[in-house]
């Protein structure tokens, strides 16, 4: 009996001070992983669109990557719910009876429309492939490929024509679907601030700036993955064309060239989000800081003094001011750029923390302090739910679903 | 396959009109609808603290732990008392340790001494849900598991909570929690099985001295009523436009 009296909270939180009895850090890593998650799903989209959607032609090597990396971070943006929810095989609920004054309600509605319009933005970018696979593996011998077939088959839902004016079509749905997407994905994310800062009773998270703070770090965070994952990608292909052919083979050189040519023009647009992230996370600081409410003193020691580390040296210094000085350094090279992105991706993923965790450092009552112990080790469910191997399976998962797609639709080659 | 369009369009309207019948025997109640089922518009209950009576013996919160099924030995509870000693220096030095259930019998407040020359004035504060007029909690759950009675009683459907525990953090009172057995959002209820029976709630019942009183808004006659609109009370945290319904005598501006 004592097993299920478990009182959720309980093991990760630890208060300082007059704290309220009910109060606990309710909403814990999962939480963060959400807005952080789905982040990386909307701004994987907004990079690939701008290709799509305003002609970017410096984006066109990595547009089609970004896309379908944005198709395979989706389910994930929904993982972290389901692991933090009390009672998850109730998530459907909220498809049943959406009660819309609540900023969550309709998550399940905004969320499977965006997923509907990447599905079909990649239908429209690779029906062309679809059909060409479903012919060259017409008559050759054995069942994987008569699978493979069958499947690439299904996949181009009997659309099969490949004339001008069919691929015309296609270039036509795919840039009016991405010009869709933009708004879908901003407001999917915007809508993820909006639950946060539409808290009243929270000190830190009520803010109208919340939704378009999240939006552009959104941008950031995902710009910041598809540049990542894209160079560990090139890398690979790299040494492997190295370990084929030598050092010296210009197959090597030339992929080395695209790699680099790709990054920098991307990084220009890291490096406009970045600074309004920066911008909008300062306005908000500087805004509670001078109007001094009620809840000020209390804000006050939460930044300068409980989670000063976290946010003015893990999140501002070297999540946002390092990579920026790193991107905006002459003489690029691919290290330097690794290193700041992995800043960038770390700056963002602090920024979500301070938020989510931050805002629950402090009592209702303003006069006393609840630190978050995050659960390494599980010793039972919760604990790995809402511990570090929960957060680490919602990291890994996107990989894994990435890697599977691409086994049916290659994101990686040149068209 | 001989397919045509008019053939496609009739099949598809005598599909959806066969679909149609099924369908209209369920109805989704908003639920606003299902609430309107529940409570009776002449009755709006409100609480009275009289703090100036509290001694804080705990009697309210073990009453209410037992009524309610909250398990004893957690630290969560739907009530709770809390203890205000100000001090000489100008600093308030607050405490409730398991929800005051076991009463103050420590002359410590956090672990701290504190002489008796040096406090200025001391005193008890209950704490339960204030049933607001304008629930944040409510207005917040995203499945409508949470709603509210027509006789102003905020309540949860433990069958339908998600525990998604966005109700926990819009409450600026940090009334709610998890409940440790039904993982689902739980919160003082003013004992609504008993009210609307005719019974009083379980921590009225339990105060030996009279500091809580439970009553009908809607009544004049009601002596809760009366004293609310005779005499000076206080509510807590009005800066959140939730319109609390608990009404506090000799309020201190020192409670948080």
């Amino acid at each position: 009996m004592t097993e299920e009296l478990i009182v959720h909270g309980l093991d990760w939180t630890i208060k300082d001070g007059f704290v309220y009895p009910n109060e606990f850090i309710y909403w814990s890593i999962q939480i963060v992983m959400y807005p952080y998650m789905t982040g990386l799903v909307a701004g994987a989209f907004v990079l690939s669109s701008l290709y799509h959607v305003f002609g970017q032609k410096d984006l066109q090597g990595i547009a089609r990557f970004s896309l379908v990396f944005s198709l395979a971070l989706l389910p994930t943006a929904m993982m972290p719910l389901l692991l933090h929810l009390q009672q998850p095989f109730r998530g459907l609920n909220v498809m049943f009876t959406p009660h819309f004054t609540s900023a969550i309600a309709a998550f399940g509605i905004v969320f499977s429309t965006y997923a509907m319009i990447v599905l079909s933005e990649i239908w429209f970018v690779y029906r062309k492939y679809f059909v060409d696979q479903s012919i060259a593996l017409k008559g050759q011998g054995g069942i994987a490929s008569a699978l493979r077939r069958a499947l690439y088959l299904t996949l181009t839902l009997g659309a099969t024509g490949t004339d001008e004016a069919a691929l015309a079509i296609d270039k036509k749905g795919v840039k009016l679907l991405a010009a869709i997407g933009i708004p879908v994905a901003c407001f999917l994310h915007g809508y993820a601030g909006f639950i946060f800062g539409s808290v009243k009773a929270n000190a830190l998270w009520m803010s109208p700036l919340m939704p378009v703070i999240f939006i552009m770090s959104a941008v950031v965070s995902g710009i910041a993955l598809c540049m990542l994952t894209y160079i560990i990608i090139m890398e690979y292909k790299k040494l492997q064309a190295t370990l084929a052919r030598g050092r010296g083979d210009e197959t090597v050189k030339e992929l080395g060239g695209v790699e680099m040519d790709v990054i920098m023009k991307t990084s220009r647009y890291l490096i406009g989000f970045l600074v309004a992230a920066i911008s909008l996370e300062l306005l908000d600081l500087i805004f509670r800081g001078y109007t001094a409410m009620k809840s000020w003193d209390i804000l006050r020691d939460v930044m300068f003094h409980e989670d000063f580390v976290k946010i003015f040296i893990l999140q501002f210094g070297c999540g946002n001011a390092l990579p920026f000085f790193l991107l905006m350094l002459p003489r690029p090279t691919i290290r330097r750029m690794v290193v700041a992105l992995a800043l960038v991706l770390f700056g963002v993923f602090m920024m979500r923390w301070n938020v989510v965790i931050g805002g629950q450092a402090f009592s209702l009552s303003f006069e006393g302090f609840m630190h978050y112990k995050l659960p390494l080790i599980p010793h039972n469910l919760e604990t790995y739910k809402e511990g570090l191997f929960g957060a680490l399976t919602v990291i890994t998962t996107p990989f894994v679903i990435f890697w599977g797609i691409n086994k049916i639709i290659p994101s990686l080659q040149k068209v | 396959m001989n397919a045509s369009r008019r053939r496609f369009l009739q099949t598809a309207i005598a599909g959806g009109m066969a679909a149609t019948v099924p369908l209209s025997a369920l109805r989704l109640l908003t639920p606003d609808e299902a609430r309107a089922s529940i409570g009776s518009d002449e009755v709006r209950w409100a609480f009275l603290v009289d703090i100036q009576k509290c001694v804080g013996c705990g009697f309210c919160v073990k009453a209410c732990k037992t009524e309610n099924e909250v398990p004893y030995d957690v630290p969560v509870s739907r009530t709770w008392v809390e203890r205000y000693v100000v001090t000489k220096d100008g600093k308030s030095h607050i405490d409730t340790p398991m929800g005051g259930r076991d009463g103050f019998t420590s002359g410590k407040v956090q672990e701290e001494e504190i002489p008796p020359e040096e406090i200025t004035k001391a005193f008890f504060v209950p704490k339960l849900c204030n049933q607001c007029v304008n629930p944040a909690c409510v207005q917040v759950c995203p499945v409508g598991a949470t709603y509210q009675t027509k006789d102003g009683v905020v309540l949860v459907d433990r069958t339908w909570c998600i525990g998604c525990g966005y109700c926990i953090m819009a409450c600026p009172y940090g009334v709610r929690f998890f409940h440790p057995v039904t993982k689902t959002a739980e919160k003082c209820t003013f004992c609504y099985h008993r009210i609307s029976q005719g019974l009083k709630s379980a921590c009225v019942q339990a105060c030996p001295f009279g500091a809580r009183q439970i009553g009908n808004l809607k009544d004049h006659d009601d002596p809760v009523t009366k004293t609310i609109m005779t005499q000076r009370v206080g509510i807590l945290k009005d800066e959140y436009g939730t319109k609390p319904q608990v009404y506090y005598i000799g309020l201190d501006e020192r409670v948080r």
